[in-house]
C-alpha cells in the first residue's frame, strides 16, 4: 500500500502525466513499481514483448539497434523525465529498439497489458493515455524525419556552402 | 564604427600568410591567417566575412571564426566542398592568400544585450557563431542567461571541440551538444537540435536567439523557438548565397529584395520568414 502511494505521488509529478485525474492516477498506480538499473543493463530489448514502459525518473537511457559489423548505434536518448516504450500499445506488442541504461537509471516501471486492460475498462483512461502518448509520438516522429533530412547537411556542393 | 567603414579598397585583395592550419574532421580545417605587410587589418565584428582568394584557383566568402577581440590575426573554418575550398583546405604554414573585407551585418551583439542568449547551432554553422560567443563571454555582465545549443550528425563531426569543452567546464554559457546518431561511447544527447529546447522555458520577453546552419536547419530552429513564444524578430539567422563582388553591386547572391552580402548574411527572421517559404529563392 506504502508502495503504489509512493508510486501514485511520482506518477503525479512526472510532465507526460500532468493533467491526469487522481482516480486515473490511482488506478495507474496499481500497474506501476519502481525499478532500478545499473549502467549496461537493458531497459527492453528489441523483438522482445512489449509488455512494459517507463518513466525515467533518473539517468540516461539509449533507444539504439544493433547494426551488422558496426555495433550498437543510439538514435535517441532519454533523460528525467522522459519515456520508454511504445510499443506495448499497438499488436503485435513487440519492443522495435533496445533501451540501455548508460547510467544509474531510476523508474517507474507500468505494465502494459494490466494498463491495457484498465484503459479498454475505462476509455476515459484510455483516451487520457493515447492523447499523451500521441503527443511523444508525434513530437519523436517529427524528430526522427529531421533525423532522416540530415539537416545539418546544406546539400550543396559548391564553394559557396563552405563556411 | 564598424570595422568596414575603415576599410581599404573593397574590391582588392591583401595578403595574408598561414600561421597554423588544422584539421576539425576530414575535410574541414581550421586556419590563423594574419596580415602580410604593414596595411593588413584584422578588426571585425562577429558574423562578418570575408573574401579569400586562392591564388590561381579563385575567390570564395567565408565568415570569421576566431575571438574578435585578438587582433592580429583572424581564424576561418573552411569546408572543402568545391575547387576553390579544396586549394584553401590544402595550403600550409607559410602559405599567402588575399583577403578583402570584412563584409556584411553581423550578429547584433549590442542588441541583444541585457537579454537571455540562446545561440543555436548546426554542423559547420557554429564557425560564424563562435566570435559572437567569444564576444559576449568577454562582456559576460552584459548579457543574462546564455546557451549554447548546437547539433550535428555524429561524435566524429564535432567541431571546435577543445573550446566546446572548455566552455563547458569552465564558461558561464550552458552548453549543450547533440548528434543524430552515435555509438555507446558517445556521452552526450543523441537528436536533432531542436529537441535540446525540449524542457527549456525561455522567457519571450527577454530572450533572443542566434541561429546558424543550413537553411533547413534553421528553419526548424526558428519555428521552434517561435512555439516557445520567442518572436520571429529577436531571432537572427545567418543566411548564404552564392557572394561574389561582397559589396552589393553584381548581384549574385539577391535573396527576394536584399543582397545577402551587404544586406546580411545576418538577418532578423521576420525580415527573411516568407523568404523562407519561397521554393525557388
Amino acid at each position: 500500500m506504502v508502495e503504489i502511494k509512493n508510486i501514485r505521488t511520482l506518477l503525479a509529478e512526472n510532465a507526460f502525466l500532468q493533467g491526469m485525474s487522481d482516480d486515473h492516477l490511482q488506478t495507474m498506480a496499481g500497474c506501476g513499481k519502481l525499478v532500478r538499473f545499473k549502467p549496461g543493463e537493458f531497459l527492453l530489448r528489441e523483438g522482445d514483448t512489449a509488455d512494459t514502459f517507463y518513466l525515467i525518473r533518473d539517468g540516461d537511457v539509449a533507444i539504439e539497434s544493433d547494426v551488422p559489423a558496426a555495433g550498437p548505434l543510439s538514435v535517441a536518448r532519454v533523460g528525467a523525465g522522459g519515456i520508454t516504450g511504445y510499443s506495448w500499445l499497438f499488436p503485435p506488442h513487440r519492443n522495435g529498439f533496445d533501451s540501455l541504461a548508460l547510467t544509474d537509471v531510476s523508474a517507474v516501471a507500468l505494465d502494459g497489458e494490466c494498463l491495457r486492460g484498465k484503459a479498454e475498462a475505462d476509455h476515459e483512461l484510455g483516451y487520457q493515455l493515447m492523447k499523451r502518448f500521441a503527443q511523444v509520438m508525434l513530437d519523436r516522429l517529427q524528430a526522427t524525419r529531421r533525423q532522416m533530412m540530415d539537416v545539418y547537411s546544406n546539400g550543396k556542393r559548391s564553394d559557396a556552402a563552405s563556411g | 564604427m564598424q570595422p568596414q567603414a575603415e576599410m581599404r579598397s573593397p574590391m582588392c585583395p591583401y595578403p595574408f600568410r598561414v600561421l597554423e592550419i588544422a584539421e576539425e574532421m576530414p575535410r574541414c580545417m581550421t586556419m590563423r591567417v594574419a596580415p602580410d605587410d604593414a596595411t593588413g587589418d584584422t578588426a571585425f565584428a562577429p558574423g562578418q566575412f570575408y573574401m579569400i582568394y586562392v591564388f590561381g584557383h579563385g575567390e570564395v566568402p567565408i565568415s570569421t571564426s576566431g575571438d574578435p577581440a585578438k587582433s592580429g590575426e583572424l581564424t576561418f573554418t573552411v569546408m572543402a566542398v568545391g575547387s576553390v575550398t579544396q586549394a584553401l583546405c590544402a595550403l600550409k604554414q607559410g602559405d599567402v592568400i588575399g583577403l578583402r573585407g570584412p563584409f556584411g551585418r553581423a550578429w547584433p551583439v549590442d542588441l541583444v544585450k541585457g537579454r537571455d542568449v540562446i545561440v543555436m547551432a548546426g554542423g559547420l554553422g557554429l564557425a560564424p557563431l563562435r566570435p559572437s560567443i567569444y564576444h559576449m563571454l568577454s562582456n559576460r555582465n552584459d548579457y543574462a542567461d546564455l546557451a549554447l545549443l548546437y547539433g550535428t550528425r555524429q561524435p566524429q563531426s564535432i567541431i571546435f571541440r577543445q573550446t566546446l569543452a572548455h566552455w563547458r567546464e569552465d564558461a558561464p554559457i550552458d552548453v549543450e551538444v547533440t548528434v543524430d546518431t552515435a555509438g555507446r561511447d558517445w556521452p552526450g544527447k543523441v537528436g536533432v537540435v531542436t529537441e535540446l529546447l525540449m524542457g527549456r522555458r525561455p522567457d519571450p520577453s527577454k530572450t533572443s536567439a542566434l541561429i546558424c546552419g543550413p537553411e533547413i536547419m534553421m528553419r526548424f530552429s526558428a519555428y521552434a523557438l517561435m512555439e516557445l513564444g520567442i518572436a520571429a524578430e529577436n531571432i537572427y539567422v545567418s543566411m548564404e548565397r552564392n557572394m561574389k563582388c561582397a559589396v552589393k553591386m553584381c548581384g549574385r547572391c539577391q535573396y527576394g529584395p536584399f543582397f545577402v552580402c551587404a544586406d546580411g548574411p545576418v538577418f532578423a527572421f521576420n525580415q527573411v520568414e516568407q523568404l523562407f517559404r519561397i521554393r525557388e529563392l
